[in-house]
């Protein structure tokens, strides 16, 4: 059963998706649900809006506290890098679980250039269960010879283990072995205030944008639609702040803000994600960067 | 009071008679037969089997059975494996624990897979069962090693603890050494799961040292080879074992150290592990191969020359997983070697890539069906297949009970005809007339489903992937396979007619999964309506399945028998379609 590929806004409400949707986990809608192209566009709309203008019109409940769907900053929000204008394009891919990845050679694996057949791009397939996967993830990218990931102690050999005593941050390590669960595949990641956690595929990502959006659409997305009252995380203007910020527990147990590191040290690091209130950032806030004509203050 | 006829035997003795009917269908049939055969069977049943946690109540079950000593439970849907049910589906294990604490206190054995399993559970167990024996969790996840310490801490008579492909929180691996030292009835440890800091090795060298009973010993990777010797020494009465990390320092004292505490296990006929293999550390297990009737090489990244030298070492090898760097070669010499094979796992080393990495295809599968009499259970990864190669396994192996074939594209025709793979498929389940697990893979249309829905009428469980044309497809499997109990299902253009045409069906079997299908909200609601012990939820994640049209499909669809009714457990985006007084009206 093929879906289509449904890219938001098709030019109309100026958001520029595609960016956005080759880099990221992108939705598709099944051919059987008509969803309207025009819902979709308000709903692109009313998030660029910032609050439920865009949603009128529409008898979706659903939409309008979507509308207020927040964003999740990640550090790229803060220093003055280019942005890929993931703002507009972020939420606003509505729709649906068990999805296909877009089929971008850079999209899903992210080491070497290698294209990727139609089983990488869907969930579940191959019918190979996580644990399995991560530990065969690892063993493939050693084999193609990609030095990086094979430098962060994803292969347990002892001679290389005593060798890599530093990683990326020079800092030493004390053991060799990383937890499988934790480096690439799914990792667990926590909201503040939602009690339920989710697991993300970092597999299927190459960027933060990527990943940003695909939390966004997790924790945002199925919290406003489900509850009655929608926690309260409106967001300002797309530029402006949001109330959650994405952080990471490394390797060594410390807390960081998402986005700092190149995403490959990133991905060979990270343990699990958190979802926290801006307003308990403040151990990370040293990594804004004061300079940037997007800054924005912590708490809210 | 019962009305005994003169030819009846005292309830003692058919207590006495039950005893030795261990079977959970047996037993099942024993309590059909009369009313009195009921009550006897129901009070000195001691091992229940809950396949679908939530198909029946705790409380349902203690009243029923109320002097059973092992309970297992099962709960998420398999699918769950591949991460097609989101987090926070359900399965929880605490309120059964609850239940239990309170009503069985003599219980001794739980077994779970699929479940969510809290350290609160854990130290509720703990505390609860004095003569706790048993814990075996399968694919469990939601708990860390502090739940595992209050085990080791409290359960004083603990036999086996087994955490086989389980999810841990690792927080410390000073869990061991909660065991107190007066501690010695470890019979089986299986910790493979765990990862880097789970576990103090000093401790489990401890532990393994005072357990002279132990015989199962599965370690996780972070064990490095050179303290494995350590461990084997202390239990050279071990039967199954698996490694930490294969790999070490290529010292000639480290590897004789390793081998001869290898060759003092004259007892090991399972062995596992392998992450990480140095070749040249192979050979150490030689002199056990022998007696070896499994073999879990599915870490080892070794290649087939290597693995083709070591399968030749078993010959009384009955289970086999490897990777697929086994390559036809490896497979060839495993069919002239291995004469006693019954299990074959082959897994993808590179699941993703688009071409193949190795030289693995049906000819293998083949080689194999021919080359093993006694082989009944096969999971076979590979990248093409030929409906001519399907004939020629099903008809050299008509003893098959499992059949899982995943040719790693979806809907990839037989390579050789460019047909589809229904003929093949077809004829295994004709000449397999045992057949009780298969997985479809390839290009298929309705027409395997036909087949199947005609011949497999052993079939108990069937999952299914991309294939098929319409809802006929479906229609021959609910109408045909009489011994179907579960029917996974994703992407097949299977719809709402077939459902709703054979919706009595569903209550004879224990669950159906259906993700990315086209089965409308509409018909959920009428099923749930027409059938009301059955319960239908919907999982989606875009939000409310009222929100969209009716017509509109859902996203997942899982329906199961219940006797228990809508469980209250459920997160945001799964929807139970319960009788709705506003659909009493429409």
């Amino acid at each position: 059963m093929e879906g289509r590929l449904v890219l938001l806004g098709g030019g109309s409400s100026g958001v520029s998706t595609t960016e956005s949707a080759v880099l990221s986990k992108v939705e598709v809608v099944s051919e059987a649900c008509s969803y309207p192209a025009e819902s979709e566009l308000e709903l692109g709309l009313g998030l660029s809006l910032g609050g439920g203008g865009g949603s009128t019109g529409n008898t979706k409940a659903a939409n309008s506290s979507w509308g207020e769907c927040g964003r999740i900053l990640t550090a790229k929000d803060f220093p003055s890098v280019v942005s890929h204008r993931t703002n507009n394009g972020g939420s606003s891919s509505v729709a649906v679980s068990g999805t296909k990845r877009a089929a971008e050679t850079e999209s899903v694996s992210h080491d070497s250039g290698s294209p990727t057949g139609v089983s990488s791009q869907v969930v579940g397939w191959p019918p190979i269960r996580a644990y399995r996967m991560n530990s065969l993830v690892n063993q493939a990218k050693a084999q193609r010879g990609d030095e990086l990931e094979s430098g962060i102690g994803e292969k347990d050999k002892p001679k290389d283990a005593l060798k890599k005593k530093l990683d990326y941050n020079g800092k030493q390590t004390s053991s060799a072995t990383v937890n499988e669960k934790a480096y690439l595949g799914f990792v667990k990641v926590n909201m503040d205030g939602i009690p339920i956690g989710r697991k993300v595929d970092l597999n299927a990502h190459s960027s933060y944008e990527g990943l940003a959006q695909a939390l966004e659409d997790m924790f945002l997305r199925s919290a406003n639609s489900a509850e009655k009252e929608p926690l309260t995380m409106a967001s300002k203007l797309l530029d402006g702040s949001s109330e959650f910020v994405l952080t990471y527990e490394d390797k060594e147990g410390d807390w960081m803000l998402v986005g700092d590191v190149p995403w490959r040290m990133f991905v060979g690091s990270v343990r699990r994600l958190r979802i926290m209130r801006t307003s308990e950032a403040n151990g990370l806030a040293p990594r804004f960067n004061e300079s940037n004509d997007r800054q924005r203050s912590k708490p809210i | 009071m019962h009305k005994k006829m003169a030819f009846s035997f005292p309830d003692e003795v058919l207590e006495h008679v039950f005893s030795f009917i261990q079977s959970d269908k047996d037993r099942n049939s024993v309590s059909l037969v009369c009313k009195s055969w009921y009550e006897i069977e129901r009070w000195c049943r001691r091992k229940v089997f809950v396949g679908n946690c939530y198909a029946v109540s705790p409380r349902m079950v203690i009243k029923r059975f109320p002097e059973f000593r092992s309970i297992e439970l099962k709960g998420k849907p398999h699918f769950a494996d591949f991460n097609l049910v989101p987090d926070g589906w359900g399965g929880y294990v605490f309120p059964w624990i609850v239940e239990m604490a309170g009503a069985v206190p003599w219980l001794e054995e739980i077994k779970l897979k699929r479940m969510v399993v809290t350290d609160e559970s854990l130290e509720l167990i703990a505390k609860s069962f004095k003569n706790f024996k048993v814990l075996i969790l399968s694919s469990c996840e939601g708990f860390s090693t502090d739940g595992l310490a209050a085990i080791a801490a409290s359960c004083k008579n603990l036999k086996e603890l087994d955490l086989r492909d389980c999810e841990v929180d690792d927080l410390s691996g000073h869990w061991l050494s909660h065991f107190p030292d007066t501690y010695t009835s470890l019979v089986a440890l299986n910790i493979s799961c765990l990862g880097s800091d789970e576990v103090s090795l000093s401790a489990l060298e401890r532990l393994v040292g005072r357990c002279t009973s132990l015989k199962t010993l599965r370690l996780n990777r972070a064990v490095p080879l050179d303290k494995v010797a350590n461990i084997l020494r202390r239990a050279p009465q071990l039967v199954e074992f698996g490694t930490g990390t294969y790999a070490a320092e290529l010292r000639p004292d480290v590897y004789s150290d390793f081998a001869g505490a290898f060759s003092s296990c004259k007892e090991l006929k399972s062995l596992s592990g392998f992450w990480d293999v140095v070749p040249d550390y192979l050979p150490a297990i030689y002199p056990v191969c022998s007696k070896l009737t499994s073999l879990n090489l599915s870490y080892a990244t070794i290649q087939s020359p290597e693995l083709i030298k070591l399968v030749s070492h078993c010959p009384n090898l009955q289970r086999l997983l490897v990777l697929d760097y086994i390559e036809d070669s490896g497979l060839e010499a495993l069919a002239s070697s291995c004469k006693d094979l019954q299990e074959l796992r082959v897994f993808p080393s590179d699941p993703f890539g688009v071409e193949p990495n190795v030289s693995l295809t049906e000819q293998g599968l083949v080689a194999v069906s021919s080359g093993c009499p006694k082989l009944q259970s096969v999971l076979y990864f590979c990248r093409r297949m030929s409906n001519e190669a399907l004939v020629t396994v099903a008809k050299n192996c008509p003893n098959f009970t499992r059949f899982r074939l995943c040719i790693i594209e979806p809907r990839t025709a037989d390579y050789l005809t460019l047909e589809p793979l229904d003929v093949g498929f077809g004829a295994i389940v004709q000449y397999c007339k045992d057949l009780q697990r298969l997985s479809l893979s390839g290009l298929l249309t309705d027409r395997v489903f036909e087949y199947i829905g005609t011949y497999a009428k052993k079939l108990e469980m069937l999952s299914v992937a991309f294939a098929g044309d319409s809802d006929l497809g479906l229609h021959h499997v609910l109408s045909g396979c009489e011994s179907l109990r579960k029917l996974e299902i994703r992407d097949c253009p299977f719809g709402d007619k077939a459902l709703l045409a054979n919706a009595a069906k569903l209550e004879t079997m224990r669950s159906l999964w259906m993700s990315s299908c086209a089965v409308s909200f509409g018909a959920c609601k009428l099923l749930a309506q027409k059938m009301p012990r059955l319960n239908v939820e919907v999982i989606d994640e875009r939000g409310p399945p009222d929100s969209r049209p009716e017509s509109c499909s859902v996203d997942k669809l899982y329906i199961y028998r219940t006797v228990a009714g809508s469980r209250f457990d459920m997160p945001p985006f799964v929807w139970t379609m319960e009788d709705d007084p506003s659909l009493q009206l429409s």
